[in-house]
Protein backbone atom coordinates (compact mmCIF):
# COMPACT_ATOMS: atom_id res chain seq x y z
CA UNK A 1 0.00 0.00 0.00
CA UNK A 2 1.13 3.56 -1.11
CA UNK A 3 0.28 7.06 0.00
CA UNK A 4 -0.95 9.02 -3.03
CA UNK A 5 -0.06 12.41 -1.49
CA UNK A 6 4.12 13.03 -1.10
CA UNK A 7 5.95 15.93 0.04
CA UNK A 8 8.69 16.86 -2.10
CA UNK A 9 11.97 16.93 -0.82
CA UNK A 10 14.93 14.71 0.38
CA UNK A 11 16.58 17.06 3.42
CA UNK A 12 13.61 17.05 5.62
CA UNK A 13 13.15 12.82 5.21
CA UNK A 14 16.77 12.54 6.03
CA UNK A 15 17.11 14.30 9.03
CA UNK A 16 13.80 12.60 10.38
CA UNK A 17 15.47 8.62 10.16
CA UNK A 18 18.73 10.07 10.70
CA UNK A 19 18.13 9.32 14.80
CA UNK A 20 17.26 5.81 13.88
CA UNK A 21 19.90 4.98 11.15
CA UNK A 22 22.65 6.33 13.55
CA UNK A 23 21.62 4.27 16.48
CA UNK A 24 20.74 1.23 14.50
CA UNK A 25 23.77 1.74 12.91
CA UNK A 26 25.83 1.81 15.92
CA UNK A 27 24.24 -0.49 18.41
CA UNK A 28 22.58 -2.93 15.86
CA UNK A 29 24.24 -3.67 12.35
CA UNK A 30 28.43 -3.06 13.86
CA UNK A 31 27.68 -5.31 16.84
CA UNK A 32 25.72 -7.79 14.56
CA UNK A 33 28.19 -7.37 12.06
CA UNK A 34 31.46 -7.82 14.80
CA UNK A 35 29.38 -10.92 15.77
CA UNK A 36 29.47 -12.45 12.48
CA UNK A 37 33.39 -11.20 11.88
CA UNK A 38 34.36 -12.33 15.34
CA UNK A 39 33.29 -15.69 14.51
CA UNK A 40 35.82 -16.34 12.41
CA UNK A 41 38.69 -15.88 14.35
CA UNK A 42 40.27 -17.27 17.33
CA UNK A 43 42.01 -15.24 20.12
CA UNK A 44 45.68 -16.37 20.80
CA UNK A 45 46.20 -17.58 24.55
CA UNK A 46 47.43 -14.49 25.77
CA UNK A 47 45.00 -12.36 24.13
CA UNK A 48 47.02 -10.27 22.19
CA UNK A 49 45.92 -11.33 18.84
CA UNK A 50 43.02 -13.07 16.76
CA UNK A 51 44.19 -15.98 14.66
CA UNK A 52 41.68 -16.16 11.42
CA UNK A 53 39.88 -19.51 11.86
CA UNK A 54 37.48 -19.62 8.90
CA UNK A 55 34.54 -22.01 9.93
CA UNK A 56 36.91 -23.76 12.68
CA UNK A 57 34.72 -22.56 15.44
CA UNK A 58 31.42 -23.59 14.18
CA UNK A 59 32.61 -27.03 13.18
CA UNK A 60 34.59 -27.33 16.85
CA UNK A 61 30.85 -26.37 18.05
CA UNK A 62 28.68 -28.61 16.43
CA UNK A 63 30.93 -31.43 17.62
CA UNK A 64 31.22 -30.37 21.33
CA UNK A 65 28.92 -32.34 23.26
CA UNK A 66 28.08 -29.64 25.81
CA UNK A 67 26.78 -27.19 22.86
CA UNK A 68 24.90 -30.47 21.27
CA UNK A 69 23.47 -31.01 24.71
CA UNK A 70 22.58 -27.15 25.28
CA UNK A 71 20.94 -27.96 21.91
CA UNK A 72 18.60 -30.31 23.23
CA UNK A 73 18.34 -28.68 26.61
CA UNK A 74 16.84 -25.56 24.83
CA UNK A 75 14.36 -28.20 22.83
CA UNK A 76 12.96 -29.57 25.89
CA UNK A 77 12.95 -26.15 27.60
CA UNK A 78 11.31 -24.65 24.65
CA UNK A 79 8.83 -27.53 24.38
CA UNK A 80 7.94 -27.97 28.28
CA UNK A 81 7.77 -23.87 28.04
CA UNK A 82 5.32 -23.66 25.49
CA UNK A 83 3.28 -26.46 26.70
CA UNK A 84 2.68 -25.40 29.97
CA UNK A 85 1.65 -22.14 29.09
CA UNK A 86 -0.48 -22.86 26.56
CA UNK A 87 -2.58 -25.28 28.17
CA UNK A 88 -3.77 -24.25 31.63
CA UNK A 89 -4.16 -20.48 29.85
CA UNK A 90 -6.55 -22.11 27.07
CA UNK A 91 -8.26 -24.36 30.07
CA UNK A 92 -8.76 -20.80 31.73
CA UNK A 93 -10.11 -18.92 28.59
CA UNK A 94 -12.66 -21.71 27.88
CA UNK A 95 -14.28 -20.89 31.65
CA UNK A 96 -13.99 -17.43 31.67
CA UNK A 97 -15.80 -17.38 27.92
CA UNK A 98 -18.94 -19.38 29.59
CA UNK A 99 -18.97 -16.43 31.95
CA UNK A 100 -21.18 -13.50 31.35
CA UNK A 101 -20.62 -11.46 34.07
CA UNK A 102 -17.21 -10.98 36.23
CA UNK A 103 -14.89 -12.42 33.40
CA UNK A 104 -13.23 -8.89 33.47
CA UNK A 105 -12.84 -8.80 36.96
CA UNK A 106 -10.82 -12.54 36.29
CA UNK A 107 -9.34 -11.09 33.29
CA UNK A 108 -7.62 -7.85 35.24
CA UNK A 109 -6.55 -10.31 37.75
CA UNK A 110 -4.89 -12.94 35.69
CA UNK A 111 -2.88 -10.44 33.74
CA UNK A 112 -0.88 -9.51 37.27
CA UNK A 113 1.50 -12.42 36.55
CA UNK A 114 2.49 -10.39 32.94
CA UNK A 115 3.55 -7.35 34.22
CA UNK A 116 6.37 -9.24 36.48
CA UNK A 117 9.78 -9.77 35.23
CA UNK A 118 11.10 -13.33 34.06
CA UNK A 119 13.96 -12.57 36.95
CA UNK A 120 11.73 -11.69 39.57
CA UNK A 121 9.55 -14.89 38.54
CA UNK A 122 12.59 -16.46 39.23
CA UNK A 123 13.14 -15.05 42.59
CA UNK A 124 9.70 -15.54 43.46
CA UNK A 125 9.86 -19.71 42.64
CA UNK A 126 13.04 -20.02 44.41
CA UNK A 127 11.87 -19.00 47.60
CA UNK A 128 8.58 -21.78 47.40
CA UNK A 129 11.12 -24.21 46.38
CA UNK A 130 14.78 -23.10 48.26
CA UNK A 131 16.02 -26.19 49.82
CA UNK A 132 16.67 -24.76 53.19
CA UNK A 133 13.24 -21.99 54.00
CA UNK A 134 10.95 -23.21 50.52
CA UNK A 135 7.69 -23.51 51.86
CA UNK A 136 6.61 -26.23 48.80
CA UNK A 137 10.05 -28.07 49.54
CA UNK A 138 9.38 -28.11 53.29
CA UNK A 139 5.99 -29.80 52.53
CA UNK A 140 7.14 -32.05 50.00
CA UNK A 141 9.69 -33.04 52.62
CA UNK A 142 7.01 -33.87 55.04
CA UNK A 143 5.67 -36.67 52.34
CA UNK A 144 8.90 -37.97 52.35
CA UNK A 145 9.78 -36.37 49.20
CA UNK A 146 13.58 -35.21 48.67
CA UNK A 147 13.32 -31.88 46.89
CA UNK A 148 16.74 -30.67 45.80
CA UNK A 149 16.64 -28.31 42.80
CA UNK A 150 20.18 -27.63 43.43
CA UNK A 151 21.89 -31.27 42.95
CA UNK A 152 18.81 -32.67 40.96
CA UNK A 153 18.89 -31.93 37.54
CA UNK A 154 15.85 -32.94 36.45
CA UNK A 155 14.25 -31.06 39.21
CA UNK A 156 16.20 -28.12 38.50
CA UNK A 157 14.73 -28.02 34.53
CA UNK A 158 10.82 -28.90 35.99
CA UNK A 159 11.28 -25.49 38.14
CA UNK A 160 12.49 -23.32 35.68
CA UNK A 161 9.95 -24.87 33.27
CA UNK A 162 7.30 -23.16 35.51
CA UNK A 163 9.14 -20.16 36.49
CA UNK A 164 8.59 -19.43 33.14
CA UNK A 165 5.28 -20.36 32.08
CA UNK A 166 4.02 -18.93 34.92
CA UNK A 167 3.77 -15.36 34.00
CA UNK A 168 3.06 -16.28 30.08
CA UNK A 169 -0.23 -18.17 30.82
CA UNK A 170 -1.53 -14.57 31.55
CA UNK A 171 -0.13 -13.64 28.12
CA UNK A 172 -1.67 -16.57 26.39
CA UNK A 173 -5.02 -16.35 28.39
CA UNK A 174 -5.35 -12.96 26.91
CA UNK A 175 -5.05 -14.06 23.36
CA UNK A 176 -7.20 -16.91 23.65
CA UNK A 177 -9.81 -14.95 25.65
CA UNK A 178 -10.11 -12.62 22.71
CA UNK A 179 -10.08 -15.12 20.12
CA UNK A 180 -12.51 -17.69 22.30
CA UNK A 181 -15.17 -13.99 22.16
CA UNK A 182 -14.93 -13.90 18.70
CA UNK A 183 -16.32 -17.36 17.81
CA UNK A 184 -19.62 -16.40 16.37
CA UNK A 185 -22.21 -17.62 19.07
CA UNK A 186 -24.80 -18.32 16.16
CA UNK A 187 -22.24 -20.96 14.96
CA UNK A 188 -22.05 -23.00 18.71
CA UNK A 189 -25.78 -22.61 18.88
CA UNK A 190 -26.89 -24.57 15.66
CA UNK A 191 -24.22 -26.80 17.04
CA UNK A 192 -26.25 -27.13 20.82
CA UNK A 193 -29.69 -27.25 18.64
CA UNK A 194 -27.93 -30.57 16.70
CA UNK A 195 -27.52 -32.06 20.04
CA UNK A 196 -23.69 -31.87 20.53
CA UNK A 197 -22.51 -31.34 24.15
CA UNK A 198 -19.92 -28.31 25.41
CA UNK A 199 -16.99 -31.08 25.10
CA UNK A 200 -17.89 -31.99 21.62
CA UNK A 201 -18.55 -28.59 20.49
CA UNK A 202 -15.20 -27.37 21.92
CA UNK A 203 -13.38 -30.42 19.81
CA UNK A 204 -15.13 -29.63 16.28
CA UNK A 205 -15.88 -26.21 15.81
CA UNK A 206 -14.14 -24.18 18.86
CA UNK A 207 -11.19 -25.50 18.78
CA UNK A 208 -10.14 -25.49 14.83
CA UNK A 209 -11.29 -21.66 14.94
CA UNK A 210 -8.70 -20.95 17.45
CA UNK A 211 -6.11 -23.15 15.41
CA UNK A 212 -4.74 -19.53 13.71
CA UNK A 213 -4.11 -17.89 17.52
CA UNK A 214 -3.04 -21.41 18.53
CA UNK A 215 -0.36 -21.29 15.78
CA UNK A 216 0.99 -17.79 16.33
CA UNK A 217 1.33 -18.64 20.57
CA UNK A 218 3.08 -21.63 19.14
CA UNK A 219 5.78 -19.47 17.45
CA UNK A 220 5.30 -16.73 20.17
CA UNK A 221 6.60 -18.69 22.95
CA UNK A 222 9.18 -20.67 21.40
CA UNK A 223 10.58 -17.61 20.66
CA UNK A 224 9.92 -16.55 23.96
CA UNK A 225 11.36 -19.05 26.24
CA UNK A 226 14.47 -18.97 23.77
CA UNK A 227 15.79 -15.44 24.13
CA UNK A 228 13.14 -14.09 27.36
CA UNK A 229 13.57 -16.84 29.66
CA UNK A 230 17.78 -15.47 30.77
CA UNK A 231 16.97 -13.86 33.59
CA UNK A 232 14.86 -16.64 35.33
CA UNK A 233 18.01 -19.22 34.33
CA UNK A 234 20.40 -17.14 35.77
CA UNK A 235 18.05 -16.47 39.27
CA UNK A 236 17.31 -19.77 39.70
CA UNK A 237 19.78 -21.99 38.68
CA UNK A 238 22.59 -20.42 36.89
CA UNK A 239 23.02 -23.18 34.23
CA UNK A 240 23.08 -26.26 36.69
CA UNK A 241 23.77 -28.57 37.88
CA UNK A 242 26.10 -29.76 35.41
CA UNK A 243 25.00 -27.28 32.69
CA UNK A 244 21.53 -29.17 32.78
CA UNK A 245 19.98 -25.98 32.45
CA UNK A 246 22.08 -24.55 29.98
CA UNK A 247 19.83 -23.32 26.89
CA UNK A 248 21.88 -21.12 23.90
CA UNK A 249 21.00 -17.89 25.36
CA UNK A 250 22.37 -18.95 28.80
CA UNK A 251 25.31 -20.47 27.07
CA UNK A 252 26.44 -17.29 24.87
CA UNK A 253 26.69 -15.55 28.35
CA UNK A 254 28.69 -17.50 30.22
CA UNK A 255 31.05 -18.30 27.36
CA UNK A 256 31.66 -14.92 26.50
CA UNK A 257 31.24 -13.15 29.54
CA UNK A 258 32.19 -15.92 32.45
CA UNK A 259 35.11 -17.65 30.51
CA UNK A 260 36.01 -15.23 27.98
CA UNK A 261 35.70 -17.48 24.72
CA UNK A 262 35.15 -14.38 22.23
CA UNK A 263 35.39 -16.70 19.31
CA UNK A 264 32.95 -19.49 20.38
CA UNK A 265 30.48 -17.05 21.94
CA UNK A 266 30.37 -14.95 18.59
CA UNK A 267 29.92 -18.09 16.32
CA UNK A 268 27.17 -19.31 19.12
CA UNK A 269 25.40 -15.78 18.16
CA UNK A 270 25.07 -16.31 14.83
CA UNK A 271 23.69 -19.62 15.32
CA UNK A 272 21.63 -18.20 17.50
CA UNK A 273 21.04 -15.63 14.53
CA UNK A 274 19.95 -18.17 12.15
CA UNK A 275 17.54 -19.69 14.34
CA UNK A 276 15.87 -16.38 15.03
CA UNK A 277 16.01 -15.68 11.43
CA UNK A 278 13.96 -18.86 10.61
CA UNK A 279 11.54 -18.71 13.63
CA UNK A 280 10.54 -15.09 11.69
CA UNK A 281 10.25 -16.41 8.58
CA UNK A 282 7.73 -19.03 10.11
CA UNK A 283 6.27 -16.01 12.04
CA UNK A 284 5.51 -13.91 8.74
CA UNK A 285 4.70 -16.48 6.51
CA UNK A 286 1.52 -17.39 9.38
CA UNK A 287 0.87 -13.68 9.49
CA UNK A 288 0.54 -13.72 5.41
CA UNK A 289 -1.96 -16.21 6.04
CA UNK A 290 -4.24 -15.22 8.62
CA UNK A 291 -4.53 -11.81 6.69
CA UNK A 292 -6.12 -13.66 4.02
CA UNK A 293 -7.84 -16.38 6.46
CA UNK B 1 -15.67 -6.70 24.06
CA UNK B 2 -19.02 -7.90 21.91
CA UNK B 3 -22.30 -7.45 23.87
CA UNK B 4 -23.40 -11.26 24.23
CA UNK B 5 -27.32 -12.26 23.91
CA UNK B 6 -27.96 -14.58 26.36
CA UNK B 7 -28.05 -17.91 24.40
CA UNK B 8 -28.92 -21.48 25.45
CA UNK B 9 -24.98 -22.59 25.68
CA UNK B 10 -24.42 -20.23 28.56
CA UNK B 11 -24.51 -22.47 31.41
CA UNK B 12 -27.17 -21.80 34.54
CA UNK B 13 -27.43 -22.61 37.68
CA UNK B 14 -25.02 -25.56 39.28
CA UNK B 15 -23.09 -25.33 35.82
CA UNK B 16 -22.38 -21.65 36.60
CA UNK B 17 -21.23 -21.92 40.30
CA UNK B 18 -18.43 -24.90 39.31
CA UNK B 19 -17.69 -22.75 36.45
CA UNK B 20 -16.60 -19.43 38.92
CA UNK B 21 -15.17 -22.03 41.34
CA UNK B 22 -12.84 -23.19 38.81
CA UNK B 23 -11.84 -20.00 37.60
CA UNK B 24 -11.14 -18.95 41.44
CA UNK B 25 -8.82 -22.11 42.07
CA UNK B 26 -7.25 -21.05 38.93
CA UNK B 27 -6.65 -17.61 39.86
CA UNK B 28 -5.52 -18.67 43.61
CA UNK B 29 -3.23 -21.01 41.72
CA UNK B 30 -1.81 -18.28 39.55
CA UNK B 31 -1.49 -15.63 42.61
CA UNK B 32 -0.09 -18.03 45.20
CA UNK B 33 3.70 -17.40 44.24
CA UNK B 34 2.90 -13.69 44.82
CA UNK B 35 0.87 -13.73 47.96
CA UNK B 36 3.57 -15.69 49.43
CA UNK B 37 6.03 -12.73 48.25
CA UNK B 38 3.81 -10.46 50.13
CA UNK B 39 3.60 -12.69 53.47
CA UNK B 40 7.33 -12.91 53.08
CA UNK B 41 8.19 -9.32 53.13
CA UNK B 42 6.00 -8.75 56.37
CA UNK B 43 7.25 -11.24 58.57
CA UNK B 44 10.95 -11.70 60.17
CA UNK B 45 14.17 -13.59 59.03
CA UNK B 46 13.70 -15.30 62.22
CA UNK B 47 9.95 -16.64 60.73
CA UNK B 48 11.19 -17.48 57.81
CA UNK B 49 14.47 -19.69 58.52
CA UNK B 50 12.55 -22.19 60.76
CA UNK B 51 10.36 -23.57 58.07
CA UNK B 52 7.34 -23.67 57.17
CA UNK B 53 6.73 -19.97 56.87
CA UNK B 54 3.83 -18.22 58.04
CA UNK B 55 0.80 -18.19 55.44
CA UNK B 56 -0.40 -14.85 56.84
CA UNK B 57 1.08 -11.32 57.12
CA UNK B 58 2.95 -10.16 60.43
CA UNK B 59 3.31 -6.95 61.32
CA UNK B 60 6.80 -6.43 59.85
CA UNK B 61 5.54 -4.73 56.23
CA UNK B 62 6.42 -1.35 57.56
CA UNK B 63 10.13 -1.60 58.88
CA UNK B 64 10.87 -4.39 56.11
CA UNK B 65 9.62 -2.11 53.45
CA UNK B 66 11.54 0.86 55.17
CA UNK B 67 15.04 -1.52 55.21
CA UNK B 68 14.80 -2.01 52.13
CA UNK B 69 13.95 1.32 50.46
CA UNK B 70 16.12 3.40 52.41
CA UNK B 71 19.33 1.11 53.14
CA UNK B 72 18.94 -2.27 50.68
CA UNK B 73 21.55 -4.74 50.88
CA UNK B 74 24.43 -3.41 48.09
CA UNK B 75 22.26 0.08 47.71
CA UNK B 76 18.90 1.41 48.88
CA UNK B 77 16.27 -0.28 46.88
CA UNK B 78 15.12 3.57 46.29
CA UNK B 79 17.71 3.99 44.36
CA UNK B 80 17.32 0.79 42.26
CA UNK B 81 13.75 1.72 41.40
CA UNK B 82 14.90 5.26 40.36
CA UNK B 83 17.65 3.44 37.83
CA UNK B 84 14.26 1.74 36.39
CA UNK B 85 12.17 4.19 36.22
CA UNK B 86 14.42 6.56 34.30
CA UNK B 87 15.49 3.33 32.05
CA UNK B 88 11.78 2.22 31.15
CA UNK B 89 10.38 5.68 30.56
CA UNK B 90 13.82 6.56 28.52
CA UNK B 91 13.43 3.55 26.54
CA UNK B 92 9.59 3.85 25.61
CA UNK B 93 9.48 8.02 24.47
CA UNK B 94 13.39 7.06 23.10
CA UNK B 95 11.52 4.28 20.90
CA UNK B 96 8.31 6.21 20.47
CA UNK B 97 10.11 9.42 18.94
CA UNK B 98 12.39 7.90 16.93
CA UNK B 99 10.19 5.70 15.04
CA UNK B 100 7.28 8.06 14.65
CA UNK B 101 9.99 10.40 12.88
CA UNK B 102 11.05 7.43 10.69
CA UNK B 103 7.93 6.31 10.11
CA UNK B 104 6.58 9.42 9.11
CA UNK B 105 9.54 9.79 6.49
CA UNK B 106 8.84 6.53 4.88
CA UNK B 107 4.92 6.89 4.21
CA UNK B 108 4.72 10.53 3.38
CA UNK B 109 8.07 11.08 1.50
CA UNK B 110 9.99 9.90 -1.48
CA UNK B 111 13.19 10.12 -1.65
CA UNK B 112 16.45 8.11 -2.58
CA UNK B 113 17.84 5.13 -0.97
CA UNK B 114 13.99 4.62 1.01
CA UNK B 115 13.04 1.07 0.31
CA UNK B 116 16.94 0.15 1.34
CA UNK B 117 16.29 1.81 4.71
CA UNK B 118 12.74 0.22 5.05
CA UNK B 119 14.73 -3.34 4.62
CA UNK B 120 17.40 -2.58 7.05
CA UNK B 121 15.25 -1.89 10.06
CA UNK B 122 13.01 -5.00 8.95
CA UNK B 123 16.35 -6.46 9.97
CA UNK B 124 16.67 -5.51 12.83
CA UNK B 125 13.25 -6.89 13.78
CA UNK B 126 14.83 -10.16 13.54
CA UNK B 127 17.70 -9.44 16.69
CA UNK B 128 17.12 -9.97 20.29
CA UNK B 129 19.64 -7.89 21.95
CA UNK B 130 20.50 -11.19 23.91
CA UNK B 131 21.69 -12.63 20.76
CA UNK B 132 24.59 -9.53 20.16
CA UNK B 133 25.26 -9.32 23.70
CA UNK B 134 29.30 -9.56 23.55
CA UNK B 135 29.90 -7.06 20.27
CA UNK B 136 27.49 -4.44 21.76
CA UNK B 137 28.95 -4.38 25.35
CA UNK B 138 32.40 -3.48 23.51
CA UNK B 139 30.81 -0.82 21.44
CA UNK B 140 29.06 0.38 24.69
CA UNK B 141 32.04 0.40 26.82
CA UNK B 142 34.52 2.22 23.88
CA UNK B 143 31.84 5.04 24.09
CA UNK B 144 32.39 4.99 27.88
CA UNK B 145 28.95 4.06 28.72
CA UNK B 146 29.31 1.57 30.94
CA UNK B 147 27.30 2.47 34.48
CA UNK B 148 25.40 5.49 32.64
CA UNK B 149 21.24 5.84 31.61
CA UNK B 150 22.74 6.50 28.45
CA UNK B 151 24.17 2.98 28.29
CA UNK B 152 21.29 1.13 29.54
CA UNK B 153 18.76 3.12 27.47
CA UNK B 154 20.42 3.36 23.57
CA UNK B 155 21.05 0.01 22.61
CA UNK B 156 17.67 -1.16 23.27
CA UNK B 157 15.56 1.57 21.43
CA UNK B 158 17.38 0.26 18.21
CA UNK B 159 14.93 -1.97 16.72
CA UNK B 160 12.03 -1.69 14.38
CA UNK B 161 8.74 -2.70 15.99
CA UNK B 162 7.24 0.46 16.74
CA UNK B 163 8.29 2.15 13.44
CA UNK B 164 6.33 -0.52 11.68
CA UNK B 165 3.44 0.09 14.03
CA UNK B 166 3.27 3.69 13.18
CA UNK B 167 3.79 2.81 9.00
CA UNK B 168 0.81 0.27 9.73
CA UNK B 169 -1.19 3.12 11.46
CA UNK B 170 0.09 6.25 9.22
CA UNK B 171 -0.95 3.94 6.27
CA UNK B 172 -4.90 4.12 7.34
CA UNK B 173 -4.70 7.85 7.81
CA UNK B 174 -6.95 9.52 4.71
CA UNK B 175 -4.84 10.89 1.89
CA UNK B 176 -7.45 13.74 1.80
CA UNK B 177 -5.82 14.92 5.24
CA UNK B 178 -2.49 15.34 3.39
CA UNK B 179 -3.75 16.43 0.15
CA UNK B 180 -5.80 19.14 2.08
CA UNK B 181 -2.92 20.26 4.59
CA UNK B 182 -0.42 20.57 1.40
CA UNK B 183 -3.01 23.02 -0.62
CA UNK B 184 -3.32 24.82 2.36
CA UNK B 185 0.53 25.23 1.87
CA UNK B 186 1.04 23.92 4.94
CA UNK B 187 4.71 22.49 5.30
CA UNK B 188 5.23 18.45 6.14
CA UNK B 189 6.47 19.07 9.95
CA UNK B 190 3.22 21.17 10.53
CA UNK B 191 0.85 18.81 9.29
CA UNK B 192 2.80 16.21 11.07
CA UNK B 193 2.41 18.13 14.38
CA UNK B 194 -0.62 19.47 13.75
CA UNK B 195 -2.42 15.71 12.65
CA UNK B 196 -0.29 13.09 12.54
CA UNK B 197 0.77 12.91 16.10
CA UNK B 198 -3.06 13.86 17.33
CA UNK B 199 -4.42 11.28 15.73
CA UNK B 200 -1.77 8.63 16.96
CA UNK B 201 -2.40 9.58 20.41
CA UNK B 202 -4.02 6.08 21.52
CA UNK B 203 -1.35 4.21 19.15
CA UNK B 204 1.17 6.12 20.97
CA UNK B 205 -0.40 5.24 24.33
CA UNK B 206 -0.18 1.69 23.49
CA UNK B 207 2.61 1.64 22.73
CA UNK B 208 4.10 3.43 25.62
CA UNK B 209 2.79 0.45 27.95
CA UNK B 210 3.92 -2.21 25.80
CA UNK B 211 7.84 -0.80 25.78
CA UNK B 212 7.65 0.70 29.24
CA UNK B 213 7.12 -3.15 30.73
CA UNK B 214 9.52 -3.97 27.82
CA UNK B 215 12.13 -1.87 30.07
CA UNK B 216 11.39 -2.34 33.17
CA UNK B 217 11.39 -6.04 33.05
CA UNK B 218 15.27 -5.83 31.40
CA UNK B 219 17.46 -8.52 32.83
CA UNK B 220 20.79 -9.02 31.16
CA UNK B 221 21.68 -5.99 29.79
CA UNK B 222 21.71 -4.44 33.16
CA UNK B 223 23.82 -6.81 34.56
CA UNK B 224 26.83 -6.64 32.18
CA UNK B 225 27.05 -3.32 32.04
CA UNK B 226 26.23 -1.51 35.73
CA UNK B 227 29.18 -3.30 37.48
CA UNK B 228 28.06 0.37 40.23
CA UNK B 229 25.86 -1.05 42.18
CA UNK B 230 24.38 2.69 42.11
CA UNK B 231 23.32 2.10 38.73
CA UNK B 232 22.13 -0.92 39.41
CA UNK B 233 17.95 -1.41 38.09
CA UNK B 234 15.19 -3.39 40.67
CA UNK B 235 14.43 -6.45 38.41
CA UNK B 236 18.77 -6.95 38.13
CA UNK B 237 19.77 -5.80 41.53
CA UNK B 238 17.55 -8.56 43.44
CA UNK B 239 20.24 -11.47 42.47
CA UNK B 240 22.61 -9.27 43.85
CA UNK B 241 21.13 -9.15 47.36
CA UNK B 242 22.14 -12.90 47.57
CA UNK B 243 25.06 -13.68 49.42
CA UNK B 244 27.72 -15.79 47.55
CA UNK B 245 28.68 -18.08 50.26
CA UNK B 246 26.44 -20.89 52.14
CA UNK B 247 24.50 -17.70 54.67
CA UNK B 248 21.38 -17.27 54.66
CA UNK B 249 19.39 -14.98 52.01
CA UNK B 250 17.33 -12.03 53.70
CA UNK B 251 14.22 -13.44 52.52
CA UNK B 252 12.03 -10.52 54.26
CA UNK B 253 14.33 -7.70 52.51
CA UNK B 254 14.59 -9.48 49.07
CA UNK B 255 10.78 -10.12 49.53
CA UNK B 256 10.16 -6.78 49.69
CA UNK B 257 12.23 -5.88 46.90
CA UNK B 258 10.19 -8.15 44.80
CA UNK B 259 6.95 -6.47 45.45
CA UNK B 260 8.25 -3.23 44.96
CA UNK B 261 10.12 -4.33 41.35
CA UNK B 262 6.58 -5.61 40.08
CA UNK B 263 4.46 -2.80 41.99
CA UNK B 264 4.91 0.06 38.93
CA UNK B 265 4.52 -2.34 35.79
CA UNK B 266 1.33 -3.86 37.48
CA UNK B 267 0.17 -0.42 37.97
CA UNK B 268 0.45 -0.10 33.85
CA UNK B 269 -0.62 -2.84 33.25
CA UNK B 270 -3.78 -3.12 35.11
CA UNK B 271 -4.70 0.46 35.18
CA UNK B 272 -4.48 1.02 31.66
CA UNK B 273 -5.48 -2.70 30.53
CA UNK B 274 -7.52 -1.64 27.61
CA UNK B 275 -4.72 0.41 25.97
CA UNK B 276 -1.93 -2.92 27.32
CA UNK B 277 -4.34 -5.56 25.21
CA UNK B 278 -4.72 -3.24 22.38
CA UNK B 279 -0.71 -2.59 22.01
CA UNK B 280 -0.24 -6.49 23.24
CA UNK B 281 -2.63 -7.51 19.94
CA UNK B 282 -1.15 -4.69 17.77
CA UNK B 283 2.65 -4.82 18.51
CA UNK B 284 2.64 -8.66 18.09
CA UNK B 285 0.00 -8.48 14.30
Amino acid sequence: MEKRVKFKGWLLPALLIAPQVVISAVFFFYPAGQAIWQSLFIPDPFGLSMQWVGLGNFEFLLSDPFYRASFVTTAVFSILVTLCSMIPALFLAVIADRLIKGSGVYRTLLIWPYAVAPAVAGVLWLFMFNTRVGVVSWYLGQLGYDWNHVLNGGEAMGLVVVASAWGRISYNFLFFFAALQAVPKSVIEAAAIDGAHFWRRFWTIVLPLLSPTTFFLLVVNIVYSFFETFGVIHTITAGGPQQTTTILVYKVYSDGFVSQDLGSSSAQSVILLIVVGLLTVLQFKFIEKRVHY
Amino acid sequence: MARQVHGMVEKRGSGLWLTHVFMILGVLVIFFPIWLAFVASTVTQADIIRPPMPVWPGDQLWTNYKNALFSGINVPVGTMLFNSLVMAIGIAVGKIIISLLSAFAIVYFKFPGRNLFFWLIFLTLMLPVEVRIVPTYEVVAGFGMLNSYSGLIFPLIASATATFLFRQFFLTIPDELAEAARVDGARPMRFFWDIVVPMSRTNIAALFVILFIYGWNQYLWPLLITTDPEMNTIVMGIKQMFPSGDDFAHWPTIMATSILAMIPPVIVVVGMQRLFIRGLVDSEK
